[in-house]
């Protein structure tokens, strides 16, 4: 069982680094919103360190949202998600592989480059280290939760827009999480902790449901 | 053993069939026949498990294609009318995932021979989004020479492919129902076998 996802992820990371401006894309993306906002407030040391952690998750959100549409879409146009769906494996653990390789090269880029968006905000280094922790828990929420959607909207037409309407409300909890914990360790550091439980715990709901889910849209979706 | 009963598909409004009965026994050849538009295709991925149909049943060895669920997957090889296979993966990859999924033997030898032996010796190692429509068909083919699945059910598997490689996938197509394989095919072209059975179905007449 563990060697499909291995060669699902494997696959997906390969086919990745063959076509190396998806990712960069995204990443892109995210540092070019993260560097508007000074730009455009004003580089007011209070301004921006108020401001500094609900828009590096905002620009997070957008960033995963981006690459969204692609995580089935090519697989559907050249009919090999027709054979995982055909496949002698249970489809869950295919799209599982797909939403870690989609983490993977969406995810953890921007909680890498999260340190140079906290010191556009001047935010202190106490504060980057706990919004890298919170990308981290929080970012595969992300990709899990978008994997619905994806396979929702897949072969529809539109369907990047009705995408983001179906799921940035759903991205909502992370968001509210992910920030605070972020503006609460600015006031005390000890306090991030339940900040951090509950993140995790979006994360544990969504490592169950999101892979069945998606399958089932996904079945729905190729009739 | 593949049966049918009473199945119904509808696309919209229309009825594409009804009351559709037939079987395939191992060792025959089911070639499905109609003209453009009479519903081979959505008949074929009804059978796969793609298309829900809209009543009736599909059985496996006596069981329910749809309560088999994995186990009927495994016994099963469909060909549609797109090839699978990533472009910006070479064949020998594409296989190698192909097998993976299928859970086929899948180690390299294996693979390099049916490449060689599809016509694409030489050609593994190129990404296939580099090969012409015909090879690319021919990465796709191989599966069939990796395939463990007694049930192969192959939507125009005959498209886009020069002579050698049509009489290639006769005698794959042959060998397999003489080996006690089962196939349901769909093509405009006749074909010819030389051991096993051979039916044909109609539809939309």
């Amino acid at each position: 069982m563990f060697r499909v996802f291995w060669c699902i992820l494997h696959r997906d990371l390969t086919l990745a680094l063959r076509r190396r401006t998806d990712v960069l894309t995204t990443l892109f993306f995210f540092i070019i919103v993260v560097s508007l906002f000074p730009l455009g407030v004003g580089t007011e040391k209070e301004t921006l360190q108020t401001l500094g952690p609900g828009v590096v998750w905002v620009a997070a959100l957008l960033a995963s949202m981006l690459a969204l549409e692609r995580l089935f879409a090519a697989d559907y146009e050249d009919g090999t998600l027709e054979q995982m769906l055909l496949a002698a494996q249970p489809l869950s653990l295919v799209v599982l592989a797909k939403i870690t390789a989609h983490w993977l090269l969406t995810g953890l880029p921007l909680v890498l480059i999260a340190p140079l968006a906290g010191m556009q905000y001047h935010l202190t280094g106490e504060s980057i280290l706990v919004m890298m922790g919170a990308l981290l828990v929080g970012t595969p929420v992300l990709s899990l939760i978008g994997a619905i959607g994806a396979a929702l909207t897949l072969g529809v037409r539109g369907g990047g827009i009705l995408l983001s309407l179906l799921i940035l409300p759903l991205y909502v909890p992370v968001l509210v999480y992910g920030s605070g914990a972020v503006e609460i360790s600015r006031i005390d550091f000890s306090a991030t902790g339940p900040y951090f439980a509950l993140l995790a715990s979006f994360l544990l709901v969504a490592l169950t449901f999101a892979p069945l889910a998606s399958s089932a849209a996904l079945k729905i979706s190729l009739e | 053993m593949l049966e049918v009963s009473q199945l119904e598909c509808r696309r919209g409004d229309r009825t594409l069939f009804s009351a559709l009965d037939f079987s395939v026994a191992p060792g025959n050849l089911l070639h499905v026949r109609g003209a453009n538009g009479s519903g081979k295709t959505t008949l074929l991925r009804s059978l796969c498990g793609l298309f829900t149909p809209d009543s009736g049943e599909i059985r496996w060895q006596g069981e329910s294609a749809r309560r088999l669920g994995e186990e009927y997957r495994r016994d099963l090889l469909y060909f549609g009318h797109h090839n699978g296979i990533k472009g910006d993966l070479t064949g020998v990859e594409n296989l190698r995932i192909a097998a993976t999924l299928d859970a086929n033997r899948g180690d390299d030898g294996v693979i390099w021979d049916a490449l060689a032996r599809i016509g694409l010796a030489g050609f593994e190692d190129l990404p296939t989004r580099m090969l012409s429509q015909g090879q690319k068909k021919r990465v796709a083919l191989a599966r069939l020479m990796l395939s463990r699945a007694p049930l192969w059910i192959l939507d125009e598997p005959f498209t886009a492919l020069d002579l050698g490689a049509v009489d290639l996938l006769q005698t794959l197509i042959a060998e397999h129902v003489a080996a006690d394989g089962l196939v349901v095919l769909t093509t405009h072209q006749e074909v010819e076998l030389t051991a096993g059975g051979l039916a044909s179905l109609h539809l939309g007449s």
